[in-house]
């Protein structure tokens, strides 16, 4: 059996695997990209928007030409508990104007248009192929194993994804652990679009994205999302894995009732499921992230590598995955100048993600994942806040009490301590 | 909205099932002395179900997120990506 050889062959067709095959392509480098779905996206699911800066620095104005639905100019975190909620709500007007910061997406469009663009750029793209696995010659990988034919490269790009089957079986990473990990569970409803810039007071292509907390996932440590789209609102529960577990709780469950609280239910009113999804999402942050992200040949990017931060209040990994596979096109490219695809070679992919926004977001979240194992963020604060307020605008001819007293109550009706919400504030500020 | 049962959720993706050819195998003699079973709920297709003591999981409908993998104590579940061009296909996203 004679293989083929390639330059880079790139395992997966998502915003990382996708950006590293459009840089590589552009610099003249002959690049296969093998996707398993029917299309680029096909198999794809986002929980979170698209913050765009990165995309403009690959394909300037990309918005113009892409199939994006809504630029988000608005953020609502959500404390909610059974059937009240609390809302901290932003509205910026220097997000309207280009270059946007920020895009709701659907992947399915999105991941295939940006295929497009990298086999313009000259990226030879297979869809419908699984690899099975990396070819080795001692710790060097060779090349990838796909149904019964084997493709030789210098270099393989892992873009496979959170499941990183590919990384693991190159032995790279082990087996990721429920806590670092969070099952999404999504639903996408359609909606007249009249319909949605009304109900979230929204001009023209502005749009919203909500993270909730709290009751949004039944305690569960995570959230949920909700965002607009042109036509249609992607709604979903983000649950850990761990916490699930523990829960008992059913994420199809968890999602329902969240359509069905009180503040959910009128902005998808009359609207009609179209489609319904899960995904895996990182939730370790830094910690997640493997030591070594070369081998001999080799180079990991996107969610196969971890790159996914969860801020509470802003959820991202498309642009660290973009990030990512530039940056290891750029490792690519300069390993070719060298002729040198050694692990030392391409570890400048390493120090150029440390140089990018990419690591340094990581290091700067580094104490996120460990702020947010606190229970408490999940199972008390929502309902508190909703205590509160609830107190302060009820007027029910008892006496009134002032502000302190009322929350100090609260606190206290919670099971919770000043110190509990002093000390998790204090942290909040230094983790998120 | 009207509130649509799992079953109802599922047919509205498409999927190109792979018959015969599960992507998805349990163990079951590894289940015997799991206490959790925690794949009866995890799933988000609510896949997994449990008959005559055996657990049994209808692999067709898989979103094929992984949860069920990742979580299992026993690694009773050998889970892979269906091949190439099958399993669950997204237009949205």
């Amino acid at each position: 059996m004679s293989a083929d050889k390639y330059e880079v062959i790139i395992i997966g067709g998502g915003p990382s695997g996708l950006a590293a095959a459009y840089k590589l392509a552009q610099a003249g480098v002959e690049v296969v990209l093998v996707e398993r779905g029917d299309y680029c996206g096909s198999k794809n699911l986002s929980g979170g928007v698209f913050y765009t800066r990165v995309l403009d620095q690959l394909i300037p104005g990309f918005w113009e030409e892409a199939p994006v639905e809504r630029y988000i100019t608005n953020y609502v975190t959500t404390l909610m508990d059974k059937e009240d909620y609390f809302n901290l709500d932003y509205k910026g007007q220097a997000l309207s104007k280009p270059p946007y910061n920020a895009f709701s997406v659907l992947r399915a469009k999105f991941d295939r248009w940006l295929a497009e663009k990298a086999e313009d750029a000259g990226v030879m793209l297979v869809n419908e192929i699984k690899v099975e696995k990396v070819l080795k010659e001692g710790n060097k990988v060779t090349g990838i194993v796909a149904g019964d034919e084997e493709m030789l490269a210098d270099v393989v790009i892992a873009a496979d994804g959170i499941n990183s089957f590919i990384a693991q079986e190159a032995g790279l990473r082990g087996p990721i652990k429920p806590e670092h990990l969070a099952v999404g569970a999504k639903a996408l409803i359609e909606l007249p679009r009249e319909k949605i810039e009304d109900r979230f007071r929204l001009t023209g292509n502005e749009g919203t994205a909500y993270a909730m907390l709290g009751e949004a996932s039944h305690g569960v440590a995570g959230g949920a999302f909700l965002y607009t789209n042109i036509d249609s609102l992607s709604i979903g529960v983000v649950l850990r894995l761990d916490d699930l577990v523990k829960s008992g709780a059913k994420p199809a469950e968890v999602l329902d009732d969240l359509l069905e609280h009180p503040m959910v239910a009128p902005l998808v009113k009359d609207g009609k499921m179209v489609e319904y999804g899960a995904h895996l999402t990182a939730e370790g942050g830094l910690h997640m992230v493997p030591q070594q992200l070369v081998a001999d040949g080799f180079i990991m990017v996107g969610d196969a590598a971890g790159f996914t931060i969860n801020s509470g209040l802003v959820i991202r990994g498309m642009d660290l995955a973009v990030g990512s596979g530039i940056a290891a096109a750029e490792a690519i490219i300069e390993a070719k100048e060298k002729n040198d695809f050694s692990a030392a070679s391409l570890n400048s992919y390493k120090r150029r993600l440390d140089e990018s926004f990419v690591m340094k977001d990581l290091k700067t979240y580094a104490k996120a994942p460990i702020f947010m194992e606190n229970d408490r963020l999940y199972k008390s604060y929502s309902k508190l806040a909703n205590d509160i307020f609830g107190k302060v605008y009820n007027h029910d001819l008892t006496p009134k009490e002032l502000l302190l007293k009322t929350a100090l109550k609260a606190l206290k009706e919670n099971n919770l301590s000043i110190f509990d919400l002093a000390r998790d504030g204090f942290k909040g500020v230094r983790a998120l | 909205m009207i509130k649509l049962s799992i079953p109802e959720k599922l047919a509205l993706n498409k999927f190109e099932v792979n018959e015969g050819n599960p992507h998805i195998i349990i163990d079951n003699t590894k289940c015997q002395s799991c206490q959790p079973k925690s794949c009866l709920t995890v799933c988000p297709a609510e896949l997994y179900s449990e008959q005559n003591g055996e657990i049994i999981v209808e692999w067709a409908g898989c979103l094929e997120c992984g949860t069920c993998r990742a979580v299992c104590p026993q690694g009773a579940i050998s889970w892979e990506y269906p091949i190439g061009g099958f399993g669950i296909i997204y237009r949205q996203g």
